[in-house]
Order: structure tokens, then sequence, then C-alpha cells
């Protein structure tokens, strides 16, 4: 098992990866009202056939056949259908993954989102070659678009010391106005 | 009041590290640092070293040294893992890491050139 949400979602962004997807976009939403967390993950990587989506999410033929996916998207499934939620994966060969994952905000087992925050941020400024995107939905919408973070800095890498600094304490103070959600 | 901070304040760190890198000599000493991210790995700790990089690096304010991640490596029982390149191509890989261990790597190896040997998996395009 997954400690926290956060792992979930970098698992499943390697996923994405391997697919060899150019745009990867996190969008994680919280509604007390309707009692929800939502995690969506798209990408525009090579797709899979509905037989693929159907396989990368039963955790006994995975292992044992050529597919791409391990065990995390099973479990991520299993985690979010225990939290009376839903798991859903849409994908076109040529066009890309989407998968969303439903949990109930309340739910006594439903995982910590973890840090997110750190997750979120190690993915972008480790795969340099790829632009993401990451919009939260809490008590207000915090987004960041690396697209816009390489614009700024050129042939600067973003793990330099004082774009890593940067980026940091931007997530943080962006994240802590709107992350309500553990 | 507070400053707020926007994106174009990466303008400001990208001007400034031009002018330092124009005044430094590239004293030869870069490394790339990959991390191999795997569900396994990930379920063994794998965010946690990338993260210790990330913060180490930060922390000593360091410029020789680029990190990225790649997907499974095939290195299972010896998770969770890093693969450390200098500007020559020599690769040491790191096995069972901690973000002490991290520490130390990026002090002794990125910093000083000393290959951490306690660590090591096995050193292919050495000796």
């Amino acid at each position: 098992m997954m400690e926290d949400l956060a792992l979930n979602i970098m698992d499943v962004v390697q996923n994405s990866l391997a697919a060899g997807a150019s745009r990867i976009e996190v969008e994680i939403e919280e509604d007390p009202v309707k009692d929800l967390l939502v995690i969506e993950v798209r990408d525009n990587g090579e797709g899979m056939s509905s037989e693929e989506v159907e396989q990368c999410q039963d955790p006994f033929y995975t292992t044992k056949r050529e597919i791409k996916v391990g065990l995390g998207i099973p479990l991520f499934k299993e985690a979010a259908e225990h939290c009376d939620g839903s798991f859903v994966i849409e994908s076109e060969k040529g066009v890309g993954t989407r998968l969303r994952a439903v949990f109930r905000l309340s739910h006594i087992d439903r995982p910590p989102l973890g840090d997110l925050e750190g997750t979120i941020l190690s993915l972008m400024v480790t795969n340099p070659h790829v632009d993401f995107l990451f919009r939260y939905k809490g008590s207000g919408v915090f987004e960041l678009d690396t697209r816009e973070v390489k614009e700024m800095v050129e042939d600067l890498h973003l793990t330099h010391p004082e774009v890593l600094k940067f980026l940091r304490e931007y997530m943080t103070e962006g994240m802590k106005e709107v992350r309500r959600a553990i | 009041m507070a400053k707020i901070r926007t994106l174009e304040d990466l303008r400001k760190i990208r001007e400034k590290a031009k002018k330092i890198v124009d005044l430094r000599e590239m004293e030869g000493k870069e490394f790339r640092v990959i991390i191999p991210m795997g569900t396994s790995g990930i379920a063994a700790g794998a965010r946690d070293i990338l993260k210790a990089f990330l913060d180490v690096i930060e922390e000593k304010d360091l410029h020789n040294v680029v990190v990225t991640q790649t997907g499974f490596m095939g290195t299972d029982p010896i998770q969770p893992v890093a693969l450390v390149e200098d500007k020559e191509g020599n690769k040491v890989m790191y096995c069972n890491l901690t973000p002490e261990k991290v520490r130390e790597i990026v002090e002794k190896h990125i910093m000083k050139g000393e290959v951490v040997r306690e660590y090591v998996v096995a050193v292919p395009l050495e000796e």
C-alpha cells in the first residue's frame, strides 16, 4: 500500500511518463459540500486500447503480461473504492489517458494527501522535458504550469538551487491559501 | 505588507545566475543524478530520496548538479537507488538509500568528487 495519496499520484504520473507524455495535468479538488476528494491525472501519452485499460486495473493480469504498468493502478483503485469512491480510466490510442479517482473526503480510511507540494514539485523539476500543470481547488484555486516557469528561467535548469527555493516557497505559500484537506 | 511572489521573479533569478556563470570558472565538476521511480521504488521510499537530493542542493546552493528521474531500472531488491554520473561519463550506483546517506553523497561525491564507497553497488565505467 501507498502511505499517502501523493505517492499514488507520483506513481500514476510514472505511467504517463512511460507512455511518452509531453504534457501531464494533475488536478485535485476538495468538495466539502458533496464530501468528495477528486484526483484527476491527464496526459497526452500514447494511450491504451479498451482491453489494456481493463487489464491495467486488474492486479492478476498486470504482473504476468508485458504491460508497462504494474501494481500501482490496482492499489489506487482499491483505495478509492474502499473509501466510498470511484475510479475511472478513459484512454484513447494516440490521444492520451485520463484517470479520475474519487474518495469520500471524510471517510475514516481515506489516506492523507501527504506531502503533495513536495511530491508535485519533485516531479516537475526532475522531468524538464515534460510540461506539468498542477491545479488545486480548495478554498480557492492554486495553479502552477511549468510551461510558464520554463519561459521565465529560459536555459537555467529547474534543479538550480535558487529556482528550487523559489518554486518551493511559491508552491507552499500558494497552497497554504487554498488547501484544507489533510 | 508581505511581498506577493509571482513567476516573473524567476526572471531575476535567471539574470543573476547568468552573471554568476559568466564569472565562475567551470571546474569540470559537473554531475547528473538519476533516480529510478517505478512503483516498487516509490513504495520503498524513492520520493524521499529525490526530495532529499533537491533539499540538499538548495541548502548548499550547488550549481554543478542536475537531478532527473527515470522509470523502472530493474533495481528492486536494492531500492531506493540513485545513479551519479560525472562529466566524463563515470557512473556510480548508490543503493539502499536514506535521506542521511543522500546528504553524505552530496557532501562527498558532488561537492568534493569523492565516491562514497560503502553505499556503492557497482562502479561500471571505472577501473
